[in-house]
């Protein structure tokens, strides 16, 4: 039964919701600002808002010095690749975990999400070594399959925990129907997990993109993603704090397009189950 | 005539396939401060001279540090040139890891190369890398302020005349604090301040056995006498300041001195970004009273090539380009004399042009005055000022300034941050086998 609520909780609700979201928004605001300021505004103390003259020097800047097209392309690449290899990879590791689960599913679940507990650096060694024997140091290829072996524990816990609300008898009704498993998983569970599947898809798209240690660590010229584009304007030693936020609005901005017109999909993949 | 013609073709021809065979593509990684900008802007100058093109990787100094040490510890052969500093390059010297620079050209003068600069980027009298440009630390000060206190800024004072004259040019009202300097934890950052501080009391890292030293009293004098000038005329917070925060702080008008990197002084005297670029003075680094070690430090930003590159010579060819006189003056053409990298030419510090630079003789004094073989007053058996150059000084000096560092924000007192520093450096150097 729904519960009655007064129009000043509600009131009172909807300010609290704006307030918060505001709070989070606010670091990407600020930056977005400081990119249309000066250096010396930038650093200015009181620190100034709106009011002051906007630039967009900062912005031909870092268009002058750094081929951003080539860095957003690879980080596309990269984060596109590897989510989508990844999602390859899960739905059927998730399904036969959902619908055909074995003694020992949970401990497999469990050792796939310990696997993230492990601090990157430590296997960077190895992992580098692999890249120099294997050619795949400073490509696409290597990151992307590097990425996507990362995120590929998130990927089957969510795939898994979305299968887990489908009726089993539904997929049984296919077999009995005559569906081999893969017409099973791919025409009947996939349709039925499709906000899922999508919400899986764009929360890893976000994450590969914003994977900032494997893509700095495993890269130089040429598969260097947008996160090396941030980092090459960052400096312990001088104020280019206008300019490097110039760079971060430039690498963020194509995924926050993405996250708003896809929120929709976002919001019902990660409530999916949330009510029965 | 046919034949000659057909001669002459095939000669032009030829000629163009073996330039076109020999020319290379470098890939540089190179950390992002203004001079190394500036290179990358004129590289075109080098492809126009020898038809080798240029890929940079420009990083944020300490992700630079991690992602070149991996590379060329692992053999890698990603980068063609690194850029590299006076800690890592006579380590890395050592283990065979860099191509060394003994054979440039005679044009290139490498007894030009200023010696400290040289010395520090050498080991066993080899050279392993070139200096870009090189910097030491100095005091900069708002002469107005210090106009305003009473007081005449000694060419060079002591810490004792800085103590008394921050305490007298801070003014909490107006929101002026009399001492900008670093706390922040980090070996190259607040760590190195505090060493270049110790050894203008008379403190060391070790003596002579790799024994600690942090529990002696020259340490004791100066970490208390730091956090008490700090306290009575620092600013707010200064546990978490390093270059950047007090740069912003100087150039907005509040502080009244600053000792840091000589690179600095272009910064605060830029009239785009300084409110104070026209009231700045300098002076050297101060030592404490009684003790004949000045607190300045000498560093560079080198080119060397990793041992593991397949271009060895086209390397060369880049390195004796982006450190010769040559592009001093292609510097000084397109951007004028101010902005040509100071610190690593005797001669650019003869050049009459040069001269004139309000910042340029005390730079060169600043270097001059570095000694990296005597660092303090006491023997010691390492070579560095503000680090110690061995391969465990990095995780060894950040854990101590990490204490120091709580001291300063008032977490623990001096006493308790040496002791666990003495105890930390003692076993750390145990299980590194110095001991």
């Amino acid at each position: 039964m729904a519960r009655a609520v007064t129009n000043n909780r509600k009131a009172f609700n909807t300010a609290l919701a704006w307030l918060v979201g505001l709070l989070i928004f606010f670091p990407i605001l600020w930056t977005v600002l400081t990119s249309f300021k000066t250096e010396a505004q930038a650093i200015n103390d009181p620190p100034l808002f709106l009011f002051f003259d906007w630039t967009l020097e900062n912005y031909s800047v870092v268009q002058e010095r750094s081929d951003y097209l080539r860095y957003l392309w690879n980080s596309v690449f990269i984060a596109g690749g590897s989510t989508l290899l990844g999602i390859v990879i899960a739905v059927p590791a998730a399904w036969s975990m959902a619908f055909v689960p074995s003694r020992r599913t949970k401990d497999v679940l469990l050792w796939m999400l310990s696997t993230k507990m492990l601090p990157a650096v430590g296997v960077l060694y190895p992992i580098y070594l692999l890249f120099i024997q294997l050619g795949l140091l400073d490509t696409r290829i290597g990151l992307t399959i590097v990425l996507m072996l990362i995120n590929l524990p998130i990927i089957v816990w969510m795939l898994y925990t979305y299968f887990r609300e489908i009726p089993a008898e539904i997929l049984e009704a296919a077999r009995m129907d005559g569906a081999s498993l893969r017409e099973e998983i791919l025409y009947v569970l996939t349709p039925m997990a499709v906000p899922g599947i999508a919400s899986t898809i764009l929360l890893n798209f976000i994450l590969a993109w914003n994977e900032a240690f494997w893509t700095l660590n495993l890269t130089a010229a040429n598969a260097a993603p947008l996160t090396a584009f941030i980092a090459s304007y960052s400096s312990p030693e001088g104020l280019f704090y206008a300019k490097l936020s110039a760079a971060s609005t430039m690498a963020i901005a194509p995924i926050l397009i993405l996250g708003w017109f896809s929120q929709k999909q976002l919001v019902r993949g990660l409530t999916f189950g949330a009510v029965k | 005539m046919e034949y000659t013609a057909r001669t002459l073709l095939g000669a032009a021809a030829l000629s163009l396939l073996a330039s076109t065979a020999f020319a290379e593509t470098l890939t540089i990684a190179t950390v992002n401060n203004g001079d190394m900008i500036r290179m990358q802007g004129l590289t075109d100058d080098f492809t126009k001279k020898t038809g080798h093109e240029v890929e940079w990787v420009t990083l944020e100094e300490n992700v630079l540090r991690q992602r070149v040490t991996t590379d060329i510890t692992t053999k890698g052969g990603a980068f063609d040139i690194m850029t590299i500093g006076m800690y890592e390059t006579p380590i890395w010297g050592k283990n065979g890891w860099l191509v060394p620079l003994d054979d440039l050209s005679a044009e290139y003068d490498v007894d030009d190369l200023l010696p400290a600069m040289r010395a520090g980027l050498s080991y066993d009298g080899t050279l392993f890398a070139a200096p870009f440009y090189g910097e030491s630390s100095m005091i900069m000060y708002r002469t107005d302020l210090m106009e305003k206190a009473g007081l005449e800024m000694p060419e060079a004072p002591t810490w004792q005349f800085i103590r008394e004259a921050a305490k007298a040019m801070t003014d909490r009202d107006n929101d002026i604090n009399g001492i900008c300097l670093r706390g922040k934890a980090g070996w190259g950052e607040g760590g190195a301040f505090i060493t270049v501080t110790g050894n203008s009391f008379g403190a060391r890292w070790f003596d002579e056995n790799w024994n600690a030293q942090f529990d002696q009293p020259e340490w004791a004098e100066a970490l208390n006498f730091f956090v008490g000038m700090m306290n009575e005329s620092g600013p707010a917070g200064y546990a978490t300041n390093g270059f950047n925060e007090n740069l912003s702080l100087f150039q907005q008008g509040r502080c009244g001195m600053w000792i840091d990197a000589t690179v600095a002084a272009s910064f605060v005297t830029n009239p785009d970004d300084s409110t104070v670029a026209d009231k700045v003075g300098f002076a050297l680094a101060p030592n404490s009273e009684g003790v004949d070690k000045k607190s300045n430090w000498l560093w560079a930003w080198a080119l060397a090539i990793p041992a593991g590159t397949q271009k060895a010579d086209a390397a060369k060819e880049f390195i004796e380009w982006a450190t010769s006189k040559g592009y001093i003056e292609l510097v000084a053409e397109n951007e004028g004399w101010a902005n040509v990298p100071p610190g690593a030419r005797t001669s650019l510090y003869e050049n009459p042009n040069y001269k004139d630079i309000p910042f340029a003789k005390m730079t060169l004094d600043s270097i001059l005055a570095a000694d990296p073989n005597n660092p303090t007053v006491k023997p010691v058996p390492y070579v560095g000022i503000q680090f110690v150059a061995i391969p465990e000084f990095a995780g060894i000096g950040t854990e101590v300034s990490q204490e120091f560092s709580a001291a300063y924000a008032g977490q623990q007192s001096v006493e308790e941050a040496l002791a666990k520093a003495q105890a930390l450096t003692n076993d750390a150097m145990e299980a590194a086998g110095y001991r």
